[in-house]
């Protein structure tokens, strides 16, 4: 196509061709791969829901889906960098087993009997979660030094960590689980104590969707500022109710499940409180590994659209010699972007470690395979250059789904590797097809 | 008296430059310069050195000897982002764009422009690509899409709309024209001219002696990684142009440099 037929009374005439389904996504500006996917998770919930005779659809099992989910759509928001910039880690899976492990030691073992700390000490758990986390950045930092500088593959450098890091997180034990943890540090893995509650759960709702709000006529002003074409005023209502709707939808799940009746009754002791006739209704409220989640996915977005970092991570991703004759530093860029998966894989340890309540040698074991395919299934292309953070995170969630979904079937461990095998694959394959059409 | 260049200090003025790659010497002890205002034309088949002469300059590769001095000082360019410092704008052969961003992304690409808050100031961005691109290229229209999407003369205006809004006074086109129609070859040569006289200095990088000889002022052509010769296009005619590139020799009108045929020496 040449430049004349490319001009403003083309893209008109063009418009006014538009069936209906396009001018709304026209209108909206949303992402039709995004919606696809939503799409996609739509169906798998409600075809899980009626083939387990209601089973999945319950407040309960929602809450649970979104803890399960925390860990893997953490490091997926790093993955989606990672592949973006046409590289690959293997050894997430391992990194998070090793540093879940130092995390272990430091707060059951080494803070008390070497340091002296007293068990419980609201101070074990900071610095646990200290020490992991400059683990982590110590150990991106490590192996992007030698992929970015020392020019040694990706996927060598991870396939090596994964081996590595493995093996250290054996060596640092000899292989024996380390349990208890502290009991601040195990409110990250999520359970009725480690959820903010029904009135924090609906305040950090509201929160939400001022923001979206605010967002929205920001984004507006902004494109006003310098006269560029508006979305019209329904479609900038429509998006924001339909955001609004369900950050309170997700809120109300989460208040719909109670705490178990043993630990009410507990808590009730506890606090001198008599249990009434019938129970006594205390709600989860949101869990806390899932605003971790939330709170990184929000990060890792504002770091990928709105940091002159994520700019370069995708015109890398694009083209590697662009972007080094426009003057970027690849080499550095490449080793930020593998230490801010090391972090992402450190928080990610102390979810999974915390929900354990222990930290065991196999913390993490083919998370890497998880990860990567959720990134995938998320719309990251391998090829480099394109990805979302958000898609990352609702990769995970399709796979987390598609996993407990099973569970709750009662299909065989077997036969669940296999399809979500062929999940991921055909997933891809759709992708393909879209990217070529589009 | 010398004839061919203007007096004044040039702008760009690289002496005995070589390297080597390997065993082979790409570029030999090569020698040129440019005035502010000036076009020259840089000429030579597939392989003569000239790309890699100009990359030297552009930072792309590093000199194995040689100097080079920009306004009469002398430079030290050893990365791109050197050559940026000086001025030194490139457009490549290949455009050098990250395909997958949208245009105004790829204008400021390592420049960006930020907010009071640190965090990129895309409204602003596509402001001034729209008014950058107003200008070379009215009808451009595609702001939001990635640039992989854009026809072959809207990527080129990308990559000179990129090289100008950064107020380049050394401008490097490598081979300019080769990927567009006749319409659009017009459009970049008008542009040329716009620029020029704005008092930006122009290596055009050309296998073709047609394509460039209208718009450039001085030719310099090279053979196997040598200066064959200079010469004011006004002192030369195109087949003389041709006979330096293809046999080496040197026309009456023009300076022979160490790459010149040697007749009857």
């Amino acid at each position: 196509m040449t430049d004349t037929t490319s001009g403003q009374p083309a893209d008109t005439a063009r418009a006014s061709e538009l069936g209906a389904v396009a001018r709304f996504l026209k209108a909206t500006e949303l992402d039709t791969r995004m919606l696809g996917m939503v799409g996609a998770l739509l169906v798998i919930w409600i075809g899980i829901h009626i083939l387990s005779g209601g089973l999945f659809l319950t407040p309960r099992n929602l809450w649970n889906l979104s803890v399960q989910t925390s860990s893997v759509a953490i490091m997926a928001t790093g993955m989606v960098l990672v592949i973006v910039m046409r590289n690959i880690d293997l050894s997430v899976g391992s990194v998070e087993g090793v540093i879940g492990m130092v995390m272990g030691v430091a707060q059951a073992e080494f803070l008390i009997r070497v340091i002296g700390f007293q068990v419980g000490n609201p101070w074990l758990w900071i610095i646990a979660l200290a020490i992991g986390v400059v683990l982590g950045l110590a150990i991106g930092a490590f192996q992007g030094f030698i992929i970015a500088y020392l020019e040694v593959p990706a996927f060598i450098v991870t396939l090596g960590g994964l081996l590595v890091w493995r093996g250290m997180a054996w060596l640092i034990t000899s292989g024996r689980t380390v349990a208890p943890l502290d009991t601040t540090f195990q409110l990250m893995g999520g359970g009725p104590r480690g959820s903010i509650g029904a009135t924090a759960s609906w305040i950090v709702g509201v929160l939400a969707c001022a923001a979206v709000a605010f967002m929205l006529l920001n984004g507006r002003s902004q494109r006003k500022r310098f006269n560029f074409p508006l979305r019209p005023v329904w479609a900038e209502t429509l998006l924001g109710v339909v955001a609004c709707a369900a950050i309170l939808g997700a809120v109300w799940v989460a208040n719909s499940y109670p705490w178990p009746i043993g630990i009410v009754r507990q808590y009730a002791q506890q606090n001198g409180i008599t249990v009434p006739e019938g129970g006594l209704f205390i709600a989860h409220g949101i869990a806390i590994p899932v605003l971790m989640a939330v709170t990184v996915g929000i990060v890792m977005t504002f770091i990928t659209r709105r940091t002159r970092f994520g700019r370069y991570v995708f015109a890398i991703g694009g083209n590697p010699e662009a972007a080094e004759l426009a003057g970027i530093n690849t080499r550095w860029v490449t080793m930020k972007v593998f230490m801010i998966m090391g972090v992402l894989a450190a928080i990610s340890a102390a979810i999974a470690s915390a929900r354990l309540n222990a930290s065991t040698n196999a913390l993490g074991t083919l998370d890497e395979l998880l990860v990567i395919a959720a990134a995938v299934i998320g719309g990251t292309s391998l090829a480099g250059g394109s990805g979302t953070v958000l898609g990352a995170m609702l990769g995970a969630l399709l796979m987390q789904s598609l996993q407990s979904g099973m569970v709750l079937l009662g299909i065989d461990s077997p036969l669940q590797s296999i399809v979500v095998g062929a999940v991921l694959v055909v997933a891809v394959w759709l992708d393909t097809v879209y990217r070529k059409r589009v | 008296m010398d004839k061919t260049a203007p007096t004044g200090t040039p702008l760009i003025d690289m002496r005995n430059i070589s390297i080597a790659f390997g065993g082979i010497r790409a570029v030999d002890d090569a020698s040129i310069d440019l005035f502010p205002g000036e076009v020259v034309a840089l000429l030579g088949h597939n392989g003569a050195g000239k790309s890699t002469l100009i990359k030297i300059l552009s930072g792309a590769y590093k000199r194995d000897a040689g100097q080079i001095f920009v306004n009469g000082e002398e430079a030290s360019i050893s990365n791109p982002r050197d050559a940026k410092k000086y001025g030194i704008e490139t457009i490549y052969q290949t455009l050098a764009l990250a395909d997958n961003v949208d245009a105004a992304a790829n204008l400021f690409l390592g420049r960006e422009l930020m907010t009071g808050w640190g965090t990129l100031d895309d409204v602003a961005m596509e402001a001034e690509a729209r008014k950058v691109m107003g200008r070379l290229n009215p009808r451009f229209q595609r702001f939001k899409e990635p640039v992989i999407k854009l026809s072959g003369g809207q990527r080129q205006s990308v990559a000179i709309a990129r090289a100008i809004l950064f107020n380049a006074r050394i401008l490097i086109m490598d081979e300019p024209t080769a990927a567009l129609g006749p319409q659009e070859t017009a459009q970049v040569g008008e542009l040329v001219r716009q620029l020029k006289a704005d008092g930006i200095g122009i290596f055009l990088i050309s296998h073709d002696v047609h394509d460039v000889f209208e718009l450039a002022d001085r030719v310099c052509v090279m053979k196997n990684g040598q200066v064959v010769g200079t010469a004011r296009t006004s002192d030369v005619t195109q087949d003389e142009v041709l006979g330096m590139i293809i046999l080496g020799r040197c026309p009456p009108g023009a300076i022979p440099g160490p790459g010149a045929l040697k007749i009857a020496a």
